[in-house]
């Protein structure tokens, strides 16, 4: 099978290491063969949480600079950031909803124009689907949804050999019960959200 | 039930590294098991304590990796199947059990989990502690995939038992936090209850047995040495007179490498997971059929060195490299991209690497590094600190945990770091040295790990510094793993003892002892005051809950703050103590309220009394 290479950015408390379980067993479920690796520890603690996930025959759990297919990121300025990971192939999913870190507050860096991180990923990239995937998971009932909102996003791309029915097969049995059927809407608005931006 | 109790064969569930170790050896039959809790290591022993919360397994969180690995050496010197587990750093710790466990030896299978983190994504440093393998003799077995991790846990019991040798099980961060997916095997039945016999002669290792135990462990590397001859986890792969010799994660990246280079034909692997003793035979017969060999280990050049001498014995003059200037670093972890260029480079294959944006234009980004939590009681204790100890021209030797962060701007409550303890211990060295004011802090696990035998030390040589130990009641960094001083009867597992903070430090002699709320600012700093006032070890314990676990145990919130307009936007709030639910809008200083979680410290530093509870 090709390999296909994903990278999600995130800050550390975006829920991103959920998203690439239930990307992960969606994989599983659909017979594709799946390795991630992922950093816990000390960088979770608001830092830049990254993780990797190769799809198809390829033995290494990590992926090297400019050898992304995709990249997914929660936060602008960590898509940005992530840039050296991609190449003129690569597939770009952001939200543009910021989160500023705290070394702009204590006046250590400003954060840089979202307009200007949008031309900058959509100039280096293939493609870039960029909203505010955090207005769209505050509508599918909580904020912390951004990961699934953006896998739906991701999914609806059509770069994974993975379809949607699988990941929410994924999204039951990986979220909690009680949050299945916020996530389920939340991934559906997602994959909307990149249908109408994509265009 | 546990997922990792299932006793489902043939089941294939997508497992951490670390789910698929602790799976192996539960597959091995394992009884007991022992750690203290260290990324990449941690969610090991994780997901062993919560087994053994509904199963017969026996795990304990001991108090350091000496405490543990001691614990498991004597359970299979009992007879049971026992492990302890360990980031690399702590073998540091437990070295010094280990490298006379190895003269000993053992009855059932013992494994000792290490867990390398090359680049140091959570860690002090990048040490390789395949040495201690070659320092004590034991046997090391090396996974290169998530897979291969679980089912070379039962290898590993059963090599133990063959050898009467405990088994070093070395893994790296990439092992540890990848997921693949597994297939379950069954589950044996427990053996709960060993029995010791004594063997005075054999097991106290006073000088005239400890001799003669050297014997024994030396013939038991040959054995060892002549297993790893035939092992599986020692092969050979693909065609060719290259050769490439590696280990552990490097060997996926070298497989994905020789595909993506098209070499399968002309270049062969040497796989090497049976790493110590290094099989001598199968080393020396694939190097001569080779060329040229490369050797691809992270760290250091452990086997490349050995490989070298190897080939000396046997007058082979080729090329075999590893490490160098062109070639290999001793430092940072490898990647796929990267193994790809240098084999294609050392073996002179065409290749050129795929091509990377030009990121020259990028605008400047802010950095993201990680940060105290939002109601951190850390940051109200520094700021407590740094308030009481203002002129004053101070010394604050740190220590390992979440409160590390601390040494960066704005708080910047940190001037040196070695290990576990270090704080207590160079407190007495700078405090000894210099006339200045030393102030340390030390977590409440570390305090009991390692900060104890400090403490005693600078009583008993009359130091003069202040120690402030920070009791947040968990071992936070980690992922919240219970520790000797947390209230277990509160967490519905009364089967636990405890052991007061307070009571230590007053038994170790201690004469200025106080403890202080750190959310309230002013009280604390009149307290910490009278301790810094103090001539003679002096100890603050600063007592709040970590405030991430609080949320995690579902604590009982506070108000939430908000920036009032009586705001005069001198930001002292922001500038002090860069508090992550602090954010500017148009210039001026809000709180986000998701994020707060209502610790009033900010509204405590603001001169102007502007930050209120919001309503
Ligand atoms: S996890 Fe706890 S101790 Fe660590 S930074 Fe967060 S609040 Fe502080």
């Amino acid at each position: 099978m090709e390999t296909k290479r994903l990278i999600i950015v995130a800050v550390g408390g975006q829920g991103n290491l959920l998203s690439s379980r239930i990307l992960g067993e969606a994989a599983l479920l659909s017979d594709v063969p799946v390795r991630m690796s992922e950093i816990h520890g000390m960088a979770q603690r608001g830092g830049v949480v990254e993780s990797a996930i190769v799809f198809g025959d390829a033995k290494s759990t990590i992926i090297s600079d400019g050898e992304a297919d995709l990249l997914v990121g929660f936060e602008p300025l960590e898509t940005m950031r992530a840039l050296n990971r991609c190449n003129a192939g690569t597939t770009v999913i952001t939200s543009i909803s910021p989160l500023s870190p705290f070394t702009v507050t204590i006046g250590r860096g400003t954060y840089p124009k979202l307009s200007k991180i949008k031309e900058m990923i959509s100039t280096k990239t293939k493609k870039l689907i960029a909203y505010d995937a955090a207005a769209v998971a505050k509508e599918a009932g909580s904020v912390l949804s951004v990961n699934v909102v953006l896998l739906g996003s991701l999914i609806q791309t059509e770069v994974l050999p993975i379809s949607a029915d699988a990941v929410k097969e994924a999204i039951q049995k990986r979220v909690k019960p009680a949050f299945v059927d916020m996530n389920l809407g939340a991934f559906e608005l997602g994959f909307n959200a990149a249908a109408g931006a994509g265009k | 039930m546990h997922k990792l109790l299932e006793n489902q064969t043939g089941k294939q569930v997508l497992l951490l590294g670390n789910e698929a170790i602790a799976r192996g050896a539960i597959e091995a039959g394992l009884s007991m098991a022992a750690t203290y809790p260290g990324t990449p290591s941690s969610e090991i022993s994780l997901n062993l304590f919560q087994m053994s919360r509904e199963s017969n397994l026996y795990f304990e969180y001991s108090t350091n990796e000496k405490v543990a690995m001691e614990m498991t050496a004597a359970a299979a010197n009992s007879g049971l199947r026992s492990m302890c587990i360990m980031k690399h750093v702590g073998m540091n710790v437990a070295a010094d059990a280990m490298m006379t466990l190895a003269y000993v030896g053992v009855k059932a299978g013992m494994v000792i989990i290490v867990a390398d983190d090359p680049f140091m994504f959570s860690s002090q440093n990048e040490q390789d502690s395949r040495y201690y393998a070659k320092l004590s003799g034991l046997p090391m077995l090396e996974p290169s995939s998530v897979e291969e991790a679980k089912s070379m846990m039962s290898y590993a019991f059963d090599l133990s038992e063959k050898l009467k040798e405990p088994v070093i099980f070395r893994t790296t961060t990439r092992i540890n936090h990848s997921t693949a997916v597994v297939t379950y095997n069954d589950i044996p039945e427990r053996k709960t209850k060993g029995n010791f016999v004594k063997d005075p002669f054999n097991l106290v290792t006073v000088p005239a047995i400890s001799r003669k135990l050297h014997i024994k462990l030396l013939e038991n590397m040959d054995t060892a040495c002549e297993i790893g001859s035939t092992s599986e986890y020692n092969f050979i792969e693909g065609d060719g007179t290259l050769g490439i010799i590696c280990n552990g994660v490097s060997y996926s990246y070298v497989c994905d490498a020789i595909a993506d280079l098209d070499q399968t034909d002309k270049i062969k692997i040497l796989r090497l997971g049976l790493s110590h003793p290094m099989p001598e035979k199968p080393v020396k017969d694939f190097v001569k059929s080779c060329d040229k060999v490369l050797v691809v280990e992270e760290g250091e050049p452990y086997m490349e060195e050995a490989v070298r001498s190897l080939a000396q014995e046997e007058g082979l003059t080729i090329s075999i490299k590893g490490k160098g200037k062109e070639l290999f670093s001793r430092r940072n972890e490898y990647d796929p991209g990267l193994v790809r260029g240098m084999i294609a480079k050392y073996f002179g294959i065409d290749y050129e690497a795929p091509e990377v944006p030009d990121l020259s234009d990028l605008p400047e980004m802010p950095q993201r590094p990680p940060t105290l939590c939002a109601g951190c009681s850390h940051r109200a204790t520094y700021t407590a600190v740094k308030k009481a100890a203002e002129g004053m021209d101070t010394v604050y030797p740190a220590d390992i945990g979440c409160y590390t962060l601390g040494f960066l701007p704005p708080l910047q409550m940190g001037d040196f770091l070695l290990c576990m303890g270090s704080s207590v211990g160079t407190s007495c060295g700078f405090a000894q040295a210099t006339d200045q004011k030393v102030i340390s802090f030390i977590g409440d696990s570390t305090f009991f790990h390692s900060g104890i035998p400090g403490l005693v030390n600078a009583v008993f040589n009359k130091h003069n510094f202040t120690l402030v130990i920070m009791d947040n009641s968990t071992t936070a960094m980690t992922g919240h793993q219970p520790h000797p001083g947390v209230d277990m009867e509160e967490l519905n597992m009364p089967d636990f003892g405890r052991v007061s903070i307070e009571a230590m430090v007053k038994a170790a002699g201690v004469e200025h002892i106080s403890v202080i709320k750190p959310f309230n600012i002013k009280k604390s700093v009149a307290t910490i005051k009278e301790a810094l006032e103090f001539e003679g070890v002096s100890v603050v314990i600063s007592r709040e809950v970590c405030a991430l676990y609080a949320k995690a145990l579902k604590k009982p919130k506070r108000n939430v703050f908000m920036v009032s307009d009586k705001c005069k936007n001198h930001k002292n709030c922001v500038n002090e103590l860069g508090c992550p639910a602090f954010f500017l809008h148009e210039g001026r200083v809000n709180i986000d309220p998701d994020i707060c979680v209502g610790c009033s410290i900010c509204a405590q530093v603001c001169p102007e009394h502007a930050i209120r509870p919001l309503k």
